[in-house]
């Protein structure tokens, strides 16, 4: 699959410190998150991707298209909604999406049309006539992520896109990503210190800390393999020839205490199967877990590392 | 819009080009000048001068007009010269000072007031358009009132005195159109420089007016004081007044200009100084402008 993101010993340096440190990555997912506490880097590699920063040293590549020396042709593919407030407050919404939508190289009238369609499909079309100055907060973002679309980009930046939502503005929000990502006409990098719309809404994930990669992990690739993963804990701790009769059936085992067990499946072997060899062998399940490497322990882990990286 | 289009779709069709785009922010600005009655009003009324010098130029060559007048020596009355054009100049410029006082300031700042600029440059769409695409907005405007109307005067008196007269004062055209732009790229500068820096646009209007009005007074106190002519290198319509006269007459000086701007005989400094002023101003205004423009702020 073609990278979406190539990241090339990237530095980014403020006043001489380093920001971003020669961060080297290639991400190729559909929907790739950045994830990271606050100050980590997260919004500073979106506005070098995007030309706002310049790289002190390395270089970024999106779709291909060096950052430095195509950073026009770069911002064509982008639809971006950024962390903070972003609008003209005397403007109606629809018509300050439309500038927007011209601004990334629409026909006036399909930028108009465009406009209304986004206003519609983030669920503003009744206010789309007023000044986005009175709209309310889950409003603006939503008017944010309509002008970030419009214009129908090949890669969409958003920037902590559930910020100041409450619970069902931030499922309405979620659920809207999450329709983007499934059409599939479009990759989407969605940077949050929220593990949970990471979680809901990415299969790759990027974590930063202190401006260097800490993890990078395929969470698709994570849950599958965590499929094959249990944890069963046993009546009485006799348990002996179940391990073995496992072992047979090409099971990896790793007794503890007080009759738990950890153990791999093989491919082939079913958690149905598992009961069976049980049966067989006289031994009672009291308990069967599909052990899970959440999101939250992969960034735990990460967070762990004294220097930022695993 | 139909209903059932509640869906996101992508866009496959085709991209205007640079130029186009570049355009969008002054037909943007001017569908909300348009809207303004105060400054529609405005503006027309600044077109009042021009037409009552191409009135004057029309009487002064229709002799049927000058007898139903009852004057003999309507010629001798009014010149169309050097002067006639440099009062014609200050006085358009002088309305365009007003103008870009009204509408600058609220070019820049609504933009960096919520952020709205990283949206603008997040696209294909680089800080030199933003900034070309609003000074356009006044160049246009500006333009409508001063070199427009002056050269449209210049070949209405060349058509009805003669080719010749055309050929001999073909300087006074090029004063109007080379004068007319350093005057609109100053304001221009200026104006956007001060939108980005002074959010309240009443602050910033009247500031477009301190330094106009304000240091010309500050320069002429500095000569009365000193006894000197280097006052004038503080007041910007004294620069501006000297270069017209140089681009209006060449060595050859025999006017001091006009309305406003003025650079008296026996007061004058070296024009280059006045050149480098003004270009010191307008390097002033685009660093001040750099500082401003930017899709995110940097912090140290």
């Amino acid at each position: 699959m073609e990278p979406v993101i190539e990241l090339d010993g990237l530095e980014v340096c403020f006043g001489g410190r380093p920001i971003l440190k020669k961060l080297k990555a290639a991400l190729t997912g559909r929907s790739i998150g950045l994830l990271g506490p606050n100050g980590a880097g997260k919004s500073t590699l979106l506005s070098t991707l995007l030309g706002f920063y310049k790289p002190s040293s390395g270089t970024a590549r999106v779709f291909g298209r060096d950052v430095r020396t195509h950073a026009r042709e770069v911002r064509g593919l982008i639809g971006y909604m950024p962390e903070n407030d972003a609008f003209i407050a005397g403007m109606s919404g629809v018509r300050f999406v439309r500038l927007m939508a011209e601004l990334a190289g629409l026909p006036r009238e399909q930028a108009l049309e465009r406009a209304h369609e986004s206003f519609f499909y983030v669920g503003l079309g009744e206010v789309r006539y007023r000044a986005l100055g009175t709209y309310s907060l889950g409003m603006k973002q939503s008017a944010k992520l309509a002008q970030a679309i419009a214009h129908g980009p090949k890669l969409l930046f958003l920037d902590e896109p559930t910020n100041g939502l409450d619970p069902p503005a931030r499922s309405r929000m979620i659920q809207l990503i999450r329709e983007i990502r499934d059409r599939g006409d479009l990759r989407l990098i969605l940077s949050s210190h929220l593990l949970r719309d990471v979680e809901e809404c990415c299969d790759e994930v990027l974590i930063l800390k202190d401006g260097n990669i800490a993890a990078f992990c395929n969470l698709e690739e994570e849950r599958r393999a965590n499929r094959r993963f249990l944890e069963i804990e046993t009546r009485g701790e006799n348990n002996g020839d179940f391990l073995a009769a496992l072992e047979r059936r090409g099971c990896e085992t790793a007794p503890g205490a007080q009759g738990r067990i950890k153990l791999v499946m093989p491919d082939g072997l079913e958690v149905r199967q598992i009961y069976e060899i049980a049966a067989a062998q006289n031994v009672q399940l009291r308990r069967l877990n599909h052990k899970r490497d959440s999101l939250e322990d992969i960034f735990l882990k990460a967070m762990e590392a004294a220097d930022g990286r695993l | 819009m139909a209903v059932y289009k509640k869906t996101y779709r992508p866009y496959e069709g085709a991209l205007t080009g640079p130029l186009a785009r570049l355009l969008v922010i002054p037909r943007y600005a001017f569908e909300d000048l348009h809207r303004s009655k105060f400054l529609s009003t405005f503006f027309i009324a600044t077109l009042i001068y021009p037409l009552i010098c191409a009135l004057i130029i029309y009487v002064q060559h229709n002799a049927s007009a000058l007898q139903l007048l009852n004057v003999q020596n309507a010629r001798g009355l009014i010149s169309i010269n050097v002067t006639f054009f440099l009062s014609l100049m200050g006085w358009q410029s002088v309305m365009a000072l007003f103008m870009a006082s009204f509408v600058g300031p609220g070019q820049v700042s609504p933009d960096l007031a919520n952020n709205g600029l990283s949206l603008y440059l997040a696209r294909p769409f680089s800080r030199v358009e933003y900034v070309i695409g609003k000074m356009s907005i006044l160049a246009i405007l500006m333009s409508l009132m001063t070199w427009i109307p002056g050269l449209l005067l210049f070949l209405l008196q060349g058509y009805l005195e003669g080719w010749n007269w055309m050929a001999d004062n073909a300087r006074i055209a090029s004063g109007i159109f080379f004068g007319s732009w350093i005057w609109i790229a100053l304001l221009s500068l200026l104006a956007l420089a001060l939108s980005a820096w002074v959010k309240w646009k009443p602050a910033a209007g009247a500031l477009m007016f301190v330094l106009f009005f304000v240091t010309s007074a500050f320069g002429a106190t500095i000569n009365a004081v000193q006894r000197t002519h280097w006052g004038n290198l503080a007041s910007v319509s004294y620069m501006v007044g000297s270069i017209w006269v140089q681009l209006f007459e060449g060595a050859n000086k025999t006017t001091n200009g006009a309305v406003f701007f003025r650079s008296p005989m026996g007061e004058e400094v070296p024009l280059w100084y006045c050149w480098a002023g003004l270009a010191a101003i307008a390097l002033i205004c685009l660093y001040m402008l750099a500082r401003k423009i930017r899709g995110a702020e940097v912090v140290r």
